[in-house]
């Protein structure tokens, strides 16, 4: 009876969210690992070089990340802290709230905890749909986050995309392994090249997102770590408290 | 009753009652012997409850109630603070584990008719400490100062202007300023960390000297009293030391596994335990596209909404929760226990029990996901459950209840 209405209810109500959740941009699925620590610390680097300038974590410690990441110190403080902070300092910038309202309209979210805020997917596929629009003061707008006040900032590395007809890839030929394509409309493609080819581009938004993740919840690896041994100390305690029961009770009945 | 005893604990008890105390209420407190699973929320319910004051004090030590400070400061527990982040987890996935086995434990009371003489008052004293853990869960949530705590704590302030003539200056009075501001969240922190605590604390230790005083149901709603052995124990009684403190060990161990399990491998609870948008700290300028009450209030929240008038959707909402309060009075029921009723109420709880589960997944859903007439519909289930109880209690034919437990 209840399953039956939990089914009910789910299919009346599931089509409406999967609409509502998105913004109606379908996101792709990204598997965050936060143990890969060659990826974090890319992700790392390319925060700070890319995204601290507007973007703070005021609530993460460069040591912290220094120290989780396993980068030696002096290497965080010559190589990712720009100003004179110590180590032991916030992941701040020098952006004022005023100012920044000046410039973008808007000031920037602290990224910290974005990862909890957005998730994952959201956060993976914004960094890889903007696209041309000349409408937009800073002349690029985003698929996931419709009208967003932020620049292109890494357009550098991916280029410049634009919203048109392309040839995309449907299928693959299972003979010659090659994609094949279809001309299909209002889809983003690369009129512009940049630093990175699209695959280096989407592993760079992959260790970015992954470092992301981690800052938004630092102790994770720990936690589950812990977790297993928490785990392990209740099934025994609970052969013990099983059989502590079964011995006052077996004379009662 | 001390003078065969010797010694430090002789001389204790002819000052204070310990001895005396220990036997009445664990060592010769005598419960019935055919309790089953239900009745592990009880204790479970005191377990949360332990957890929720020492997890609180600690964390306490940490938080800043300020506007500036709040946020930061939780995030400085997550970070900085030794083991903070355990001690935050332990006590945000133990707010929604108190009212799993809160409500687990009022559904218990409604199957097997707890509730019924003598019970009454420890049915009201267990109702007060559920309306005070509501205040105390309401008020925790907006420590946080994140997104949600606020655009909560407005929505449901709010609620209390649609009183006419003094709703506009109640809203006012509750938070102490025009607008949820530092001056809320102070006077919450005061009143979550010391007020409520400490009504909550003195209501259980009455919902609990009530039961011992008349003693407790079970699944048979039989009354062990009745059948004494020559010492003047009941014969289907055995005393809860340590019978049932050996026994509720073990269920304590299942309820850690899942508690555990959500504090180490899931403790948002995919945004039911911790939303996502309360990850972002408290913006007055920027109302979140979706707000919704955590998971526990979103089936008063339904009823609410379910009205379309707002003064009549807030008397609908606290009118869901005050006709429990009554409930002793309205089954008219010659038997206690599910098991003796008749098909009347087996079918009348089925449906209660759909309508509140129906009324929570509707809370938490924007209006626009749902069917316009599905909560209505199933607020009108939910009250007819209490209203017709009268009526479908009295009306039913019941089945002869045994003159000892079963099982």
């Amino acid at each position: 009876m209840k399953k039956l209405l939990s089914v009910f209810l789910l299919s009346i109500v599931a089509p409406v969210l999967a609409v509502a959740a998105g913004g109606g941009y379908p996101l792709d699925d990204m598997k965050p690992n936060v143990s890969n620590k060659a990826s974090l610390q890319n992700g790392a680097q390319t925060f700070v070089n890319y995204c601290q300038g507007c973007h703070e974590m005021a609530y993460s410690r460069y040591e912290r990340v220094a120290d989780d990441l396993n980068i030696p110190h002096d290497l965080v403080t010559e190589n990712l802290i720009f100003d004179g902070a110590k180590i032991g300092q916030h992941m701040t910038n020098a952006m004022t709230v005023d100012a920044a309202k000046r410039w973008f309209g808007t000031a920037p979210p602290d990224l910290t905890l974005v990862a909890r805020v957005r998730g994952e997917d959201w956060l993976y596929t914004y960094l890889q749909t903007f696209y041309e629009d000349t409408t937009r003061p800073f002349g690029v707008n985003n698929e996931v986050f419709p009208n967003v006040g932020m620049p292109h900032v890494l357009a550098e590395l991916q280029g410049l995309q634009k919203k048109g007809c392309a040839q995309v890839p449907v299928e693959v030929d299972v003979l010659t392994g090659q994609d094949i394509t279809e001309e299909k409309c209002d889809v983003l493609y690369l009129a512009e090249e940049g630093k990175l080819t699209p695959a280096e581009y989407e592993e760079t938004v992959y260790d970015l997102v992954n470092f992301l993740v981690y800052t938004a919840e630092p102790m994770q690896e720990k936690r589950i770590r812990i977790g297993i041994y928490v785990m392990l100390f209740l099934s025994v305690f609970f052969i013990f408290a099983y059989l502590l029961n079964r011995e006052y009770w077996k004379d009662l009945h | 009753m001390s003078s065969d005893k010797k010694g430090l604990m002789a001389w204790v008890d002819d000052r204070l009652p310990v001895t005396e105390a220990y036997e009445k209420h664990m060592s010769k407190y005598y419960a019935p012997k055919n309790f089953n699973v239900w009745y592990v929320f009880g204790v479970l319910s005191m377990l949360v409850l332990v957890n929720q004051l020492l997890t609180g004090i600690w964390l306490t030590m940490s938080f800043v109630p300020s506007q500036e400070g709040a946020f930061a400061s939780v995030e400085y527990i997550m970070r900085d603070v030794e083991w903070g982040w355990l001690l935050r987890y332990m006590h945000s996935t133990g707010a929604s584990a108190f009212f799993v086995v809160v409500y687990l434990h009022m559904f218990r009371g409604i199957i097997y008719g707890s509730y019924q003489k003598p019970r009454e008052l420890i049915w009201i004293f267990g109702m007060c400490i559920y309306l005070a853990l509501c205040a105390e869960a309401f008020m925790g949530y907006v420590l946080p100062w994140g997104q949600m705590s606020y655009w909560g704590a407005q929505v449901i302030i709010s609620l209390f202007g649609a009183i006419p003539y003094i709703g506009e200056d109640l809203t006012t009075w509750v938070r102490g300023d025009y607008l949820i501001s530092e001056i809320t969240l102070n006077r919450f922190f005061a009143l979550h960390v010391i007020a409520l605590p400490l009504v909550i604390v003195a209501l259980v230790v009455m919902h609990l000297l009530a039961l011992h005083e008349v003693g407790s149901n079970n699944p048979d709603g039989v009354d062990i009293k009745k059948n004494l052995d020559e010492n003047g124990v009941p014969k289907d009684g055995i005393p809860f030391h340590p019978f049932y403190t050996v026994h509720d060990l073990v269920g304590i161990v299942v309820f850690l596994f899942v508690f555990c399990g959500i504090i180490f491998f899931m403790p948002e609870m995919g945004g039911y335990f911790l939303e996502h948008a309360n990850f972002e700290e408290a913006n007055p300028f920027k109302t979140p596209d979706h707000i919704a009450p955590v998971w526990y209030f979103t089936p008063f929240y339904a009823v609410l909404r379910a009205v379309p008038d707002k003064l009549l959707g807030v008397i609908a909402m606290a009118a869901a929760i005050a006709i429990l309060f009554v409930l002793p009075w309205l089954d008219r029921s010659p038997v206690r226990s599910i098991r003796y009723k008749g098909m009347l109420s087996k079918i009348a709880i089925a449906l209660f029990v759909v309508s509140f589960v129906v009324l929570g997944v509707c809370g938490a859903l924007p209006a626009y996901a749902q069917p316009p007439w599905l909560a209505p519909v199933m607020t009108v289930v939910y009250f007819a459950f209490f209203i017709l109880m009268p009526w479908y209690t009295k009306a039913e034919k019941t089945k002869p209840v045994p003159e000892r437990v079963t099982g």
